[in-house]
This record gives structure tokens, sequence and C-alpha cells, in this order.
């Protein structure tokens, strides 16, 4: 064995260091959590005692997240675009494995650079490359027609156009790395005994491809729920949940309610990520 | 099948793709390179040319901003590397099959949790007010509180918290696949840790290191937050000035064109990245 060689000492320093990182990657979210349940108005040592007013009480000051209207309405938001932005970027994510894996067309090896690339844009360039278009789009109408496109000024419609723009190629990826798998033979033997196409996609192919999808579609759900860089050119008045948190932050300072939203927040991605990674693990019977 | 519904067929695949990456990638980056070389001359009065970028050119705040935002994003990539790299390594290598599981999954849980609520941690942690600087106090190791926020160091350390996870992800999954065979070979071929290391480990990780250094310095250099949450108003990251340019100031000319030069400098960069270690988009960062 390889390892044999290395003495002890340096076995327990390299132990020693890889404890150290971990706890160097829990330590801020430790904080950001802990604080939500400390009986204080700022979220700091030292610690005054457990509450859970900061979920659930319903007056000032100290108004816990359930009852804090903009917070919620934030929260609301955040689902709506996360849920549209999974659905549309699961579509094509789907549409894009079966094109990239089962065709063959010319410029496909450039092509597929192009669809990894927006996943190396920075946010920040889509978020305003985007504006910039659906602005200069809805103005041209407007000279021209005098009519008002409201989708195209910032709002959620945008949001959504910005964040599925980069989670495609991460649900195209998720999803081809699947349907790569796939014995086709399956498909062949279902086409002998006389299916149509259709049926064989419905019957077959498509439950095979199903783990991934719904993996892929939790994966971008998160993505566009924590989503910031872009999300923050393109938002109107229906904020979603981090810019209403950047917002708070900013303008009223941190308060332990948003501690109380950050132990939310985790605790539901959490959970949807180890949904995701249960649903991915291999069956026993394949 | 027929030619022709395969032909279909093929279109309709096509369809979705291409309205996509036309629509939504193509088209808006034409637009803002197009937008970025429109001057302004008057109210409502444009004209083409490069006066943007010579606005750049002239304003050293903004160039050095540029490069500081460069220079501390490779900063943060090579330390993710050396931080991640051998943390990849014992998940991949060393640990047992159990453990292995839990601690890749420990590793990607941060992921799923938002920058902000990340930069948040950091700020209770590190403040003036915050735990840190009260345990030293309340150790008696200090008499005040020390302020650790504002400071390049603790940007740095935020920014390597906040992508570290992108390293250590492909990072995990190449070396996966590289058999202990190999290693032991070197190691009966006479090499010490250092030589199969150098000679065997990192060459058969190259794609994975590569994959890992491009969305890292990609991420760290089109971060927002973390820059500005932990290192403050003045924390000078380019993104910043792209942002005050577009919101603040409401010049879209020129914030079109910072754009542009943020993405045009990102982008050499990354290129360099795959000139020097011979590797390519597809089989790095399509791979993880």
């Amino acid at each position: 064995m390889a390892r044999a060689n290395t003495n002890k000492a340096l076995m327990f320093g390299y132990r020693a260091y890889v404890a150290a990182f971990f706890v160097f990657l829990a330590a801020p979210l430790l904080a950001a959590g802990t604080f939500a349940f400390n009986d204080s108005l700022f979220p700091a040592l030292p610690w005054q005692g457990f509450t859970l007013d900061w979920f659930f009480n319903d007056t000032e000051p100290k108004l816990g997240m359930f009852h804090d209207r903009r917070l919620l309405r934030g929260l609301y938001y955040s689902f709506v675009i996360a849920m549209m932005v999974s659905v549309l970027s699961v579509a094509v994510g789907t549409t894009n494995s079966f094109l990239f894996i089962r065709r063959e067309f010319p410029f496909k090896n450039a092509l597929y650079i192009l669809m990894i690339v927006p996943l190396v844009i920075p946010g920040v360039i889509l978020g305003i490359s985007i504006l910039v278009l659906a602005s200069n789009v809805a103005n041209s109408v407007y000279d021209r027609f005098e009519i008002e496109i409201d989708l195209l000024r910032p709002g959620i419609f945008l949001v959504v156009l910005g964040q599925f723009s980069f989670i495609t190629t991460i649900t195209t990826l998720v999803i081809s790395a699947r349907l790569r798998k796939f014995d086709s033979s399956l498909e062949e033997a279902a086409l002998n005994l006389g299916a149509g196409r259709a049926r064989v996609l419905r019957t077959i192919t498509l439950p095979f491809l199903r783990p991934a999808m719904i993996a892929a579609g939790i994966v971008a759900f998160l993505v566009s729920f924590e989503n910031f860089n872009t999300t923050l050119f393109l938002v109107g008045s229906e904020s979603p949940l981090t810019i209403t948190m950047y917002d708070r932050m900013a303008k009223v300072g941190s308060t332990p309610v948003l501690n109380a939203v950050s132990f939310f927040l985790m605790v539901g991605s959490g959970l949807l990520a180890l949904i995701s990674v249960a649903i991915q693990r291999p069956h026993p019977s394949e | 099948m027929s030619q022709d519904t395969k032909r279909l067929s093929l279109i309709l695949l096509f369809a979705p793709f291409a309205l996509w990456i036309v629509l939504l990638i193509l088209l808006p980056h034409i637009g803002m390179v197009v937008l970025s070389l429109r001057e302004k001359v008057a109210p409502r009065v444009y004209e083409f040319g490069f006066g943007n970028y010579v606005d750049f050119m002239n304003e050293p705040i903004y160039w050095n901003t540029l490069m500081r935002t460069g220079s501390m994003s490779l900063l943060v990539t090579v330390l993710a590397l050396l931080i991640g790299f051998p943390v990849a390594y014992y998940i991949a290598k060393i640990a047992g099959k159990r453990s292995r599981g839990a601690l890749f999954l420990m590793c990607l849980i941060p992921l799923w949790v938002s920058d902000l609520i990340r930069a948040f941690g950091w700020i209770l942690l590190l403040r003036e007010t915050g735990v840190v600087s009260s345990l030293l106090v309340w150790s008696g190791m200090t008499d005040e509180g020390i302020e650790f926020l504002y400071n390049d160091v603790t940007v740095v350390v935020g920014l390597v918290y906040t992508v570290i996870l992108f390293m250590i992800v492909p990072l995990v999954s190449t070396l996966d696949g590289m058999g202990d065979d190999m290693i032991e070979a070197g190691y009966n071929l006479g090499g010490n840790s250092l030589t199969v290391l150098r000679r065997i480990i990192i060459p058969y990780a190259m794609p994975g290191i590569v994959a890992g250094c491009i969305v890292v310095f990609m991420l760290t250099s089109g971060s927002y937050l973390t820059p500005i949450l932990l290192g403050g108003k003045n924390s000078s990251w380019f993104t910043e000035q792209i942002y005050d340019q577009f919101i603040t100031r409401f010049n879209w000319e020129s914030g079109a064109a910072f754009g542009i030069l943020l993405l045009a400098f990102t982008s050499l960069v990354v290129w360099l990245g795959l000139r020097l270690s011979g590797q390519s988009l597809a089989n790095t960062v399509a791979r993880t």
C-alpha cells in the first residue's frame, strides 16, 4: 500500500489538517445559524439564552421571520422564480442532452463548447447583457409603436431568463451524463417488439432519465434560489429573498431575523441536496 | 426512421438550444459590445467610437481596479488549489469507503448555501463585536475588540472560502479515477513521495486541476457580494465598478465597456491557462 510508506506523525498531521479544513468550512455557517436562537437584539456574543422568537414572534422589535411581510414576500418570489427556472432549464437541458449525445451535426464540438460557456461567464455580465438587450428591444418597440412591453423591463420574467441562461448548462451536463450511460439495446429491443418511437421514449428512455432530471431540477432550484449576481441587475419591484436580505443587511444592519432566515434556508437546501443525492444513487436492481 | 422525420426531429431538438444560446447569450453580448462602442456627444445623441475604452485607459482608478481584481483572483485561485488539493486527495484516496461519501457530502453542503449567508456568517465571526474578537477579549489576549473586517486578507479568506468547493469537487472526481496501483508502481520504481506526487499524481489530476482553476478564477473575478460585504465600500472590486456605472451613474455605455473588458480579461487568463496546461475547455470544465 502506498500509504504505508508515510510515517505516522505525518499522517496525523494530515488528518489534523483535513479536520481543521472542515472546521473552517463549518464555522461561518454555524455562526449564521446559531445566532438565530440567541435571545438578543444583535447577532453577537454573549449568549443570552435560547429563544424561537426570531422565527415566530409577531411584534417589534423582535419580529420573527414568519411574521415579517417583506421577507415572506421575498421567499415567495424566490420560490416562484426558482420553480420556473428549474422547469424551463430541465426541459431545455433534456433536449440539449438528446441533441449532443444522440445526434451528429456540423460544428458539433464548437457548439458543445458554446453550450458550456454560460457557466464560466461572470454572473454580473450575464445580468447586464440581458438587461441591455431587453431594454434596447423594449425601447425601440416603444419608439416605433408606442407600445410598452412590461415583460422586457426589470422584473420576474427577466430574472428567470437571466438565471435560466446559465443554469441550463448545469442541467444539460447532469442529464447528459446519465443519457450517456443508457444502453441503447433496450430501445432497439422495444422497437423490435413493435413499439413506436414515441412510446419507446415515453416508456423506456424517459423513465431511465427521470432520476437525473429530478436531480437536475433540484440543483437548478437551489442555484436559482441562492443566485445574487445575475439577479441583482434584472430585479424589478418583486425582490427575491437574497436581494431582500442584502437590502436589509445594507440598510438596517444585521439582526437575528437574518440568522433565522439563514437557518431556514440552510436546513431547506440541505434537505433538497440530500434528496437529489439519494435520487441519483443507483438502485440495487439496476 | 425515414430521412425526413430524422431531419425534423433534429431541427426540433436543435431549436431550444439555438434559441437559448442566440437569444440569451450571443445577442446580449453583441448588444453589449455595440453599446460599449457608443459615445454620448449630447443628450440622446450618440456616435460610434472607442471613447468609453479611452476613458477607461485614461483613468488609473479603473485600470488599477481591474488589475487588482485580476491579481487577487489569481491569488485566490492558487490558494484554493494549495488548500484544496490535500483535502481532495484525502477524500479520494485515503479516507475509507464509508467516510469518503460522508466527507464529500460535507464538502458539498456549503455549496448549496447562498454566498450571502456565507458572507454573513463571516461578518458575524470577524467584525469588531463578532465571535472571534469577543473570544479574544474574554480570554484576556486583548483589551479591546479587534476589527477583522474590511481588509484585503479577510477578502481573500472569504473568497477562498466561497469558491474552494468548486476546486475540490472536480479534483475529487479526477483523483477518484486514478488506480492505487499507479501510485504503488511509482513507489516500487524507487520514487519518493515527492516524485510520485510530481510525476504521477499531478499529471493525472491535471484536467481536474485546470477545471477547478478555471471555474474558481471566473467565479472570483466575477464575484460581487463577498468583496463588498467583507471588504467594505472601498474594496475596489471590478464588478462593483460595473454596478456603479450601471445603477448609480446610469452610464450604461461605459458600464457595458467595463463588462466587455472584464470578460475579455478573464477569458484571456483562462485561455492562457488552458494553453499553458495543454488542456481544452471540453475535457476539463465539461467533465465535472
